[in-house]
């Protein structure tokens, strides 16, 4: 298995462009998350956000189409130039491959994941006392020492490291770059839009909670958790089920199909 | 030694443009895999139209406590098809054929609720002072409906003298800033209905005029005033809306043509009006003095812009947003139209067959636009309909848009999908890399639409990213127009864009534009 670790370390770090991605997953999540808490400001027409922390972390929603680009790639990127059927000569063994590109892609998205969350949290702290977010606003002061931010901030990188293994899964399924990329997006994206349309309320509850980046997205936000249709560590679990499903039939189609 | 020169067999038109559309045409359909997206494309947005269904009835607590449920009957539609709002204080009599007035409006006062309304009603405890586009003045009114075709002479709060007709059109009257006593005349002859200003009522100024075809013989004429609920900036967590209300005083009132007595009556104030429209509507009447209190407006509805949310109906183009599942399916067509060409070498291929690089792309985002847009316009087209039945059987009600403004959004919607296939195509040969181009088109177009129209992105940001970006291009989705007149919350959440639909457009036809023309020029640089 270290064997297996250090080939796939290996071929990751000596494909050209890895840095872009690393650099792209930071730069997007913070700049999305910089913006929207740039702008706000208390009090306003129309009322101030009810949650700056969530508001801070805003940028996850951007980042994490990034983290399934270095996710998806990292399978389909083998497939299409063939090297797969080489990787498989080599290591005969499917999940011991899968494993170690799921460790691989885990543990570099564990790390830049906090670097992102980190800046994001480190630019909202210079930012929001300055816009009028403060206690005497009846906002609680923004800092790590905070429990429901210290849960945000950890929950947010596990939500990307959730996304990396969905990505992971979905991309085993279907083999190709644009469609993997397509089909996890489209999960994530295309369930908030819908959204907009539904006005039944049953409904909307309901597919806030099957939706994978609606509810893991639940772990960011700090206020008004009773309104949410789940908590935050049971939406953060809906994220982790779709997770493990999109694996489990990423693994299993591996294990059954030709390279 | 004779130099031979080499002619090729094949006829010269075999060598066309027209053949290498055909050619990237037939790469196109020959592929299973596309042809399943684009049908998906066609068909998924339909499927998607029944999400709008809701069971349109509200609740409210009837007067012992009961909870009493009512259907939402729709807004009022004014004489252009626009949804409307008409709820204002009327103090009218007949005017048969042709006939003016003219007045002398001494004072416009305001109350608005600075606390909340109150929950018995009345204006105890109100602030006094106006709303901007508070109003009081002259109007002819085709009859006291709701809708009913006007024209009317008006003060407002701090927009001067305004003249303004069938809900939609305004002229303003000079300066903003009015001395009271103002002298204001409305005169019907035929079907044109001209308004008047005075400082003095000797020295008068038309200032504008309208032709209200349609107009019976008889009309309403009469003194009205109106006032828009006051929005106020808060620390809370969501908006302060409270009801307003304006008080005109009228004297020297002189009416030729007609000489029965006055009627007060209330426009609108049904169930359909909110909490912000609680105001009083009343007439105090002295000797030749008119004390008239009205609340509520006569404006263009502007759905979720208004400040007390919005009445019931939704904007159309939230039917459409099963689009997007299919636009995901095209990204990834048109991403893969030009990407593939290279996973297998197929480039070289397409390149020694038509040596003429810029052509080739050229052709290819001839297909790919084409083929995008009647994708696009057939599941745009089927969501409408599926959409509309289904929201029609549910109760719902959408907010009226005239048919042209229809008819841009569907046929806007499909050439603003063609448009960006052609930009990610573009994208495709400048990058090569299938995954960072489809990335970037959905990152673009599905959630650039989510974070601005979606509303979770605030309004200063979404505007600037509706400006600037490819996104820009969704103002073609724009079904209620915004109104200077109508104090408003016009952002891109509530479904108003910072840009005309046609400059939108531009935008994203721009960055195509640019995209493909540093696409062939990078293509003519490097190797295949």
């Amino acid at each position: 298995m270290a064997v297996a670790l250090h080939a796939e370390w290996t071929k990751w770090r000596t494909l050209p462009g890895q840095a872009w991605l690393i650099l792209g997953i930071i730069a997007v999540t913070i700049g999305v998350s910089y913006a929207a808490i740039a702008s706000q400001h208390c009090p306003a027409v129309g009322g101030c956000i009810a949650d700056p922390v969530k508001q801070s972390l805003v940028g996850v929603e951007a980042g994490q189409a990034v983290v399934a680009i270095l996710a998806v790639l990292t399978i389909t990127g083998e497939y299409a130039t063939g090297m797969i059927r080489v990787t498989f000569a080599a290591m005969p063994r499917r999940l011991v491959v899968l494993t170690a590109k799921t460790s691989v892609v885990l543990a570099l998205v564990l790390a830049v994941g906090a670097v992102s969350v980190l800046g994001c949290v480190l630019a909202s702290r210079l930012i929001l006392p300055g816009h009028g977010f403060t206690p005497a606003n009846g906002y609680a002061a923004y800092s790590l020492g905070n429990s429901t931010l210290l849960r945000a901030a950890c929950g947010a990188v596990l939500y990307l490291m959730l996304i990396a293994l969905m990505s992971i899964g979905v991309a085993t399924a279907v083999r190709e770059s644009a469609v993997a990329i397509g089909v996890v997006l489209g999960l994530l994206y295309l369930f908030p839009i819908l959204l907009l349309a539904v006005s039944n309320t049953t409904w909307h509850r309901h597919l806030e909670q099957i939706a994978p980046m609606i509810a893991g997205l639940d772990i960011i936000s700090a206020t008004g958790l009773k309104s949410l249709p789940l908590t935050p560590w049971q939406g953060l679990g809906v994220m982790a089920a779709w997770a493990a499903g999109c694996l489990l039939l990423g693994g299993t189609l591996l294990r059954l199909r030709d390279a | 030694m004779t130099v031979l020169t080499y002619q090729s067999p094949v006829a010269d038109s075999r060598d066309s443009f027209g053949q290498t559309v055909r050619a990237e045409w037939t790469k196109l359909r020959t592929v299973r895999g596309w042809l399943i997206g684009l049908l998906l494309a066609a068909v998924l947005p339909a499927g998607f139209a029944f999400l709008g269904q809701a069971h349109c009835a509200t609740s409210t607590s009837g007067p012992n406590g009961k909870s009493v449920t009512t259907a939402c009957p729709g807004p009022p539609i004014g004489p252009n098809g626009e949804a409307v709002e008409d709820d204002t204080y009327f103090v009218h009599q007949p005017l048969t054929g042709n006939g003016s007035l003219t007045v002398r409006l001494t004072s416009l006062t305001g109350l608005y609720a600075a606390g909340g309304f109150n929950t018995n009603g009345g204006t105890a405890g109100w602030s006094s002072g106006l709303q901007p586009w508070s109003k009081a003045g002259l109007i002819i009114k085709e009859n006291t409906t709701q809708g009913s075709a006007y024209a009317a002479i008006m003060a407002t709060g701090s927009h001067g003298v305004h003249f303004q007709y069938n809900f939609i059109h305004d002229v303003t009257g000079g300066a903003s800033s009015l001395k009271y006593p103002v002298w204001l005349r409305v005169t019907r002859s035929g079907h044109t209905i001209t308004g008047y200003s005075s400082s003095d009522g000797v020295h008068w100024t038309e200032v504008g005029s309208a032709t209200l075809t349609g107009l019976g013989p008889t009309a309403q004429i009469g003194m009205f005033a109106a006032s828009p609920p006051y929005a106020k900036p808060t620390s809370g967590h969501s908006g302060f809306v409270a009801p307003s209300q304006a008080t005109g005083v009228f004297d020297r009132v002189d009416l030729s043509g007609a000489s029965r007595s006055w009627n007060g009556a209330v426009i609108g104030g049904g169930p359909t009006d909110g909490p912000v429209d609680t105001g009083v509507d009343a007439l105090t009447r002295s000797g030749g003095t008119f004390t008239v209190q009205g609340a509520g407006d006569i404006v263009p509805d502007v759905g979720m812009a208004s400040p007390g949310g919005g009445g019931p109906g939704a904007p159309i183009d939230l039917s459409l947003v099963g689009d997007f599942v299919g636009l995901i399916a095209l990204i990834v067509i048109a991403a893969m139209f030009m990407t593939a060409e290279y996973r297998r070498g197929l480039i070289r291929v397409t390149f020694a067959a038509s040596p003429n690089r810029g052509r080739v792309l050229a052709a290819k985002a001839i297909v790919i636009a084409a083929v995008t847009f009647v994708a696009a316009l057939i599941g745009t087209v089927l969501a409408l309909v599926v959409g509309l039945r289904v929201l029609q059987s549910g109760g719902a009600s959408i907010l009226p848009v005239p048919t042209l403004t229809l008819v841009r959004i569907v046929a806007g919607t499909a050439a603003v999908f063609g448009v960006a296939a052609v930009l990610i195509l573009a994208l495709g040969a400048l990058l090569r890399r299938t995954a960072v181009v489809v990335v970037l088109g959905i990152v673009v177009f599905v959630l650039g639409w989510l974070v601005t129209r979606g509303g979770l992105l605030p309004t200063g940001v979404a505007d600037w990213i509706l400006r600037l970006t490819p996104v820009a291009a969704y103002s073609v989705q724009q079904s209620i127009r915004a109104y200077s007149f109508v104090t408003g919350n016009y952002t891109p959440g509530n479904g108003f864009y910072p840009l005309a639909p046609w400059a939108g457009f531009l935008v994203l036809c721009l960055w195509a534009a640019a995209a493909l023309g540093l696409a062939i020029y990078v293509m003519n640089r490097r190797d295949a």
